[in-house]
């Protein structure tokens, strides 16, 4: 039995050093069903869950995983689940379902180039705007990207932290190169790790409404078998959890849920900076593309052009605020993603007047640097 | 005001409802309240604190179930109320998770999750309601319509054979199965108990009249689906579930059909992979 945190230097992939963040984060249950490049999540869970008292199910579709994670939630534990792009397609009607009844919850996706099959070995960042808008209706999603089997541990636990707080899934959309890339992860001790639990309710159990949100628009939430009698439904609802058909409802329930995250942005939202103070020229990019993105910007330097990097590590909610600002001082945006143009239009929306540019794979590979000072050299 | 309406002796079960939620959405004539009935009874002749119970339900009209059970419940998403009973189950055994849902959710959207769930011996109490239609939307043709039967989107007859659910849910690996119609309200609610009393995936498949949207298009009125229920019917506990398909004019079986004793899918993870708090527990209760 090992404990909970295993404090040390280890030498893992990032899809164990994100079993082991979640495990240290405090999670309880992981509902799987194994898919390349996400399954050493799963098979990493299944072997620490039992040490912590915790539960790990194979399930028989990515639906279902999903889906357990939202009930296991319910009884008071932390959940998770990991997937890649296939799976991650399957998730979405109940992704909808986790936002609306606001049950926490951590979705991890190791993105595969796609569409369809794919390359399933191969990595991608192809599936950001499905992070988005991949459930129908309207929302706010919390997406992080970590660039590195560190950030793999270090981020899970943050959107634990996130999940819980905010009461809403949060995906950490990782990819098959960071996934399955072996470095060194610093696990530190277990006092220096935050975490973070959901709020609960207190008080008078009769009447009680579920979804009366305290003051930072996020609600107490019980967990079954607390006598609070809860009611939780996908269909519109009201402060009782009740179903009630009406534009008024869904105005208000709405708004509640789009707020509780675009009222937070600035405790969300996750940037790094990298010779942005002086810089013209701005490359946007996060997750693995980041990477190279560093070294692009050291010999952009080299060569004596002023180049800096913005780097997403929160991806949703949108930095809008921080490109509009540096619209104010810098000559033009590149954004540097594994994919044909999906963060690029974000950063082109908030650029304005100022010239934004996309440097784009079709995915299975990682972006060479060069290819980002050409880019630079033609656009500017 | 007082409402003079309302009796003074309030409904033997009226403290498992949410009685500010009533009236509830089922037409005249359907059969989802008297199941809703029987299992809301059969709650209560457990004895168990209700706080110990869950319910969930998917979409369709029996899928409204859990949201008038004064329980915590779950109105899930279409197909999916057993994935998320499991993942509650195998979070907190100690809690006993109903599965209150239709033939449609259950079985057709929902077939491969009942399939595994049997497989695993999730320990779940799955009462399925079966209405022979897709009845909140207007009455399409099911997995479960009988061959020939007409609906909104087999104006010729169904050209497909129904599931014989009792079969599948035995052949899936479910421990215990049996089949009742509304009507039979006492047999079912009997039936309900002993599920949540034992351990293991447990089935019950219910057959309950639509008059609107099945009954209206079939020629079978309100009362005579109930007539069919207690006269074509034969009570035989212990039949072969291969010989359960629904067909009135031969009479259709009812009864337990299967009660086997096999070990639980939360019991068997602990044992193999948590040992020690099993060790624990039975120390604990000696």
């Amino acid at each position: 039995m090992k404990p909970q945190v295993l404090t040390g230097d280890h030498f893992i992939n990032g899809d164990e050093a994100c079993a082991e963040g979640a495990i240290a984060a405090g999670c309880k249950f992981f509902g799987g069903y194994p898919i390349t490049p996400a399954t050493e999540v799963a098979e990493q869970m299944s072997i620490r869950l039992p040490h912590v008292g915790g539960t790990y199910i194979q399930m028989e579709d990515e639906i279902a995983a999903m889906t357990s994670i939202l009930g296991a939630a319910w009884t008071g534990v932390k959940t998770m689940t990991a997937t890649s792009g296939p799976g991650f397609s399957l998730m979405m009607e109940t992704m909808g379902l986790a936002i609306v009844t606001e049950t926490p919850c951590v979705v991890v996706n190791v993105q595969r180039a796609g569409p369809s099959t794919g390359l399933p070995t191969q990595g991608s960042q192809g599936d950001m705007m499905q992070a988005k808008w991949g459930s129908h209706g309207d929302y706010e999603i919390i997406a992080i990207a970590p660039s590195s089997p560190q950030e793999m541990f270090d981020l899970t636990i943050i959107a634990f932290n996130l999940s819980e707080k905010y009461r809403t899934p949060v995906l950490i959309m990782s990819d098959e190169i960071v996934g399955h890339m072996s470095e060194k992860v610093v696990i530190p001790d277990a006092k220096a790790i935050k975490t973070v639990s959901r709020p609960k309710p207190s008080g008078k159990k009769a009447g009680f409404k579920p979804y009366r949100p305290g003051p930072n628009g996020v609600c107490p939430m019980p967990s079954i078998g607390e006598g609070y009698n809860v009611h939780v439904t996908g269909l519109t609802h009201d402060e009782r959890g009740y179903p009630v058909m009406s534009v008024d409802t869904q105005k208000e329930m709405m708004h509640r849920l789009l707020n509780k995250i675009r009222n937070n942005l600035d405790d969300i939202i996750m940037t790094e900076d990298y010779y942005l103070d002086d810089a013209e020229y701005v490359i946007v990019s996060y997750g693995v593309s980041a990477r190279t993105s560093y070294t692009a910007v050291d010999m952009a330097r080299s060569m004596r052009i002023k180049a800096g990097l913005l780097r997403l590590i929160t991806v949703w909610p949108f930095p809008e605020n921080i490109i509009r600002n540096l619209a104010k001082r810098v000559k033009g945006f590149v954004t540097v993603e594994i994919n044909m143009g999906q963060i690029s239009r974000e950063v082109e929306r908030c650029a304005g007047s100022v010239p934004a540019f996309g440097v784009g794979h079709p995915g299975g590979a990682i972006i060479p640097p060069e290819d980002v000072i050409n880019m630079l050299k033609e656009a500017f | 005001m007082k409402n003079k309406s309302k009796p003074d002796v309030p409904h033997p079960l009226e403290d498992l409802v949410r009685m500010d939620r009533i009236p509830h959405i089922w037409c005249s004539g359907c059969g989802t309240g008297s199941v809703f009935a029987s299992c809301l009874t059969a709650i209560k002749q457990t004895g168990i604190d209700y706080r110990r119970f869950t319910m969930v339900s998917g979409i369709g009209c029996s899928g409204r179930g859990a949201g008038y059970i004064n329980i915590d419940s779950f109105h899930t998403t279409h197909g999916r109320a057993i994935p998320f009973a499991s993942g509650i189950k195998m979070a907190n055994p100690d809690l006993n998770v109903i599965v209150f849902s239709g033939d449609g959710d259950l079985c057709a959207i929902g077939g491969n999750h009942f399939i595994h769930a049997a497989r695993r011996n999730m320990d779940l109490t799955v009462v399925c309601i079966n209405n022979f239609t897709y009845g909140m939307t207007g009455g399409q043709v099911a997995a479960t319509t009988p061959f020939g039967a007409k609906s909104a989107t087999t104006s010729a007859g169904n050209p497909e054979s129904p599931f014989n659910l009792p079969l599948l849910a035995y052949a899936a690996g479910a421990t215990y199965v049996a089949r009742w119609t509304m009507l039979h309200s006492r047999d079912l609610a009997d039936a309900i108990k002993e599920s949540i009393l034992r351990k293991g995936f447990s089935f019950i498949e219910v057959l309950s009249p639509c008059p609107i949207n099945y009954g209206r298009r079939n020629k079978e009125k309100a009362l005579d689906a109930l007539r069919k229920y207690q006269k074509n019917t034969i009570v035989k506990n212990g039949a072969n579930p291969a010989e359960a398909d629904i067909d009135f004019d031969k009479g259709v079986i009812l009864g337990k059909f299967i009660d086997i004793d096999k070990a639980t899918c939360d019991e068997s993870y602990r044992k193999m992979y948590r040992p020690q708090e099993t060790a624990d527990k039975q120390l604990k209760t000696g």
